[in-house]
């Protein structure tokens, strides 16, 4: 009989403790030489563009695969090996289910309920999941939000210390991502500690405490969203109008440049034509991180709008 | 929602929550709860229900009232046709709800990610095993049951009135049961996708119908086609079934004119072995372009 200690006495050390991760599939090395740690208690996000690794170390996590080297520990336990009593305190929503459609949402709540020593009451789950009007839906019937929903209600019902959850709100619209939002914050105030993948920069940015980014299998950036690539990253772009042109300036000084374009451009009314501070959005250092071609850069090329329009900065909060 | 231990009311036994340690639920019950979900998947899924669970039914009421008044045999001895044809119908029914009920269903389930889910959970592998075993059984038996009560209420086949008989029906029910859901787990592996499983599966089955006696009288097929049949386990299913439903003297539209209970028994365990190696071997949880 498959007995484990409880949470209570095995919380201490981290959630997931990973050194040196490796994996290679043929000729790709998909993860090369990975380091992560993911504290208790908090919400920790992966991004990464696809094929950098992400879903394969996710997948090691959860004990889906094997890996070829490295060091990894997940709630004290190595996945490869561990048994089910480390399985129940863990919470997998995976990405695109279509699974088992014929039967309704209380039914696969309970039944996922009793695979567990201490589950949640899934009425409650239901209703936390926002499902109670589809309770005795069946699978089959309910929207992409609905059945995500559905998956994050079967991966929390077991009470899990840690949940991962692999692009929960792919497909959602905003308000269903808002209220998804809130869920995952709930459960965070209940103490679970969460690993989240996404491709949504504004869904890490709003959830995660720490945000990893993945390129190549390898860390290329870790820390608090709003800390994420340091300082130099963030460093503003001061956007204004010169002679009807368009001008950027990136500047770790954009209060000194714009009293000195002021006193040189500001036209009667003392207002300087197309002013704009902007800071690079989370998504901007992300682009940057990864390699892609610099937003900032390209954006300081384009022509400026006349009328003010949200900056980057609030559309990333 | 609370982080405090409370269990739900909701769900029973099996769980019980002390300071030093807590239970696992147990392995048997949550095979029950298996065969639970199972049995309402099944019955939910119209396709399930009408070519798996209906089919020797629809079959016996079509074949039985056409040929009605007919008998199958020689001019020397015969039975009325839907005597055959019953034992037929019990093997084909037996197959279906064994083999190719569990054939398709865990390719689908493969690929549409039920078996990943599962295997994310603390739910053993045992357990999903005694689900689909608990389908299979109480598929089977329902099925068989209506099918008996079908051919002698509305076709007047007679039931053996002796105890051998009916000990030679359990047998063959049984290891046949077993073989076909042992050879369906084994051959789930097959299919490429969920979607092809019903277009592989179903063939391979009405194949084997046809060859091995089931519409057709067996002594009516060709040596050569008889000898292929006589490879596979309908056969001697259906020919185990006759030994109990029709009259002892009928053996000899057998070939050998005899029952050959011997190598009945002997074949159905060899698929059983071979069944249970190659499952053993190939059985996976995730589809093929999953790692």
């Amino acid at each position: 009989m498959d007995i484990t200690t409880p949470p209570a006495s095995a919380a201490h050390g981290p959630a997931i403790q990973v050194s040196g991760l490796r994996k290679r599939y043929g000729t790709k090395q998909a993860v090369d030489g990975l380091d992560l740690q993911v504290e208790r208690g908090e919400i920790f996000a992966v991004l990464g563009p696809n094929g950098a690794g992400k879903t394969t170390t996710v997948e090691i996590l959860e004990g889906f695969r094997n890996r070829d080297a490295g060091e990894v520990s997940v709630l004290g336990a190595d996945p490869a090996t561990a048994g089910r009593a480390w399985r129940s305190r863990i919470g997998v929503v995976l990405q695109d289910s279509r699974d088992q459609a014929e039967l309704t949402v209380a039914e696969m709540v309970k039944h996922f309920a009793t695979f567990y020593p201490r589950p949640r009451d899934p009425d409650e789950v239901i209703d936390a999941t926002g499902l109670r009007e589809k309770a005795s839906t069946r699978a089959r019937q309910l929207s992409g939000g609905q059945r995500r929903r559905l998956d994050v209600a079967l991966g929390i019902v077991g009470r899990p210390e840690l949940l991962f959850l692999d692009e929960p709100t792919t497909g959602f619209d905003p308000q269903a991502r808002r209220s998804f939002w809130e869920l995952v914050e709930s459960l965070r105030h209940d103490g679970t500690t969460i690993l989240l993948t996404t491709h949504y920069l504004d869904e890490a940015a709003h959830l995660a405490d720490r945000v990893a980014v993945v390129r190549d299998g390898t860390l290329a950036a870790l820390g608090a969203p709003d800390a994420l690539g340091g300082p130099d990253a963030r460093r503003p772009v001061v956007h204004w109008v010169e002679d009807g042109e368009p001008r950027a300036e990136r500047t770790a000084r954009p209060t000194a440049l714009v009293t000195s374009l002021a006193a040189r451009l500001a036209g009667p009314d003392g207002e300087l034509p197309g002013l704009r501070v902007v800071r690079p959005s989370l998504e901007e250092v992300y682009l940057d991180l990864i390699g892609a071609a610099s937003p900032v850069d390209a954006r300081a090329e384009e022509p400026a709008p006349a009328a003010a329009r949200p900056t980057h900065e609030e559309i990333a909060r | 929602m609370s982080t405090t231990a409370g269990a739900s009311p909701t769900t029973g036994a099996g769980r019980t929550p002390t300071s030093g340690a807590v239970r696992l639920p147990g392995t048997l019950r949550l095979g029950l709860d298996r065969t639970g979900v199972e049995l309402r998947a099944f019955f939910r899924e119209r396709d399930a229900v009408i070519f798996i669970f209906t089919y020797p039914l629809i079959m016996m009421a079509i074949f039985a009232t056409v040929f009605a008044g007919q008998d199958q045999g020689t001019a020397d001895a015969s039975v009325p046709f839907a005597q055959y044809f019953l034992p037929g119908m019990i093997a084909t029914g037996v197959m279906l709800t064994s083999f190719q009920s569990l054939a398709i269903s865990i390719a689908v389930e493969r690929d549409d990610g039920t078996l990943k889910r599962l295997r994310a959970t603390p739910l053993p592998a045992s357990s999903y095993f005694y689900g689909k075993i608990g389908l299979v059984l109480i598929t089977t038996v329902v099925q068989i049951s209506l099918l008996l009560v079908l051919a002698t209420t509305a076709y007047d086949v007679p039931m053996p009135d002796d105890a051998a008989a009916w000990g030679t029906f359990a047998w063959v029910f049984v290891l046949g049961t077993a073989t076909g859901a042992v050879c369906g787990v084994a051959f789930s592996s097959v299919p490429r996708s969920g979607k092809s499983a019903t277009a592989v599966v179903t063939p391979v089955v009405l194949v084997l119908q046809f060859i091995s006696g089931v519409f057709f009288a067996f002594f009516a097929l060709p040596s050569w086609m008889q000898t292929i049949a006589s490879l596979f386990p309908l056969k001697w299913m259906a020919q185990g079934m006759r030994s109990v439903f029709l009259p002892d003297e009928a053996k000899v539209f057998e070939v050998g004119e005899s029952w050959q209970h011997g190598a009945t028994a002997a074949v159905l365990v060899a698929w059983l072995v071979v069944g249970l190696v190659v499952g053993v071997r190939v059985f996976r949880w995730r589809r093929r372009d999953d790692g």
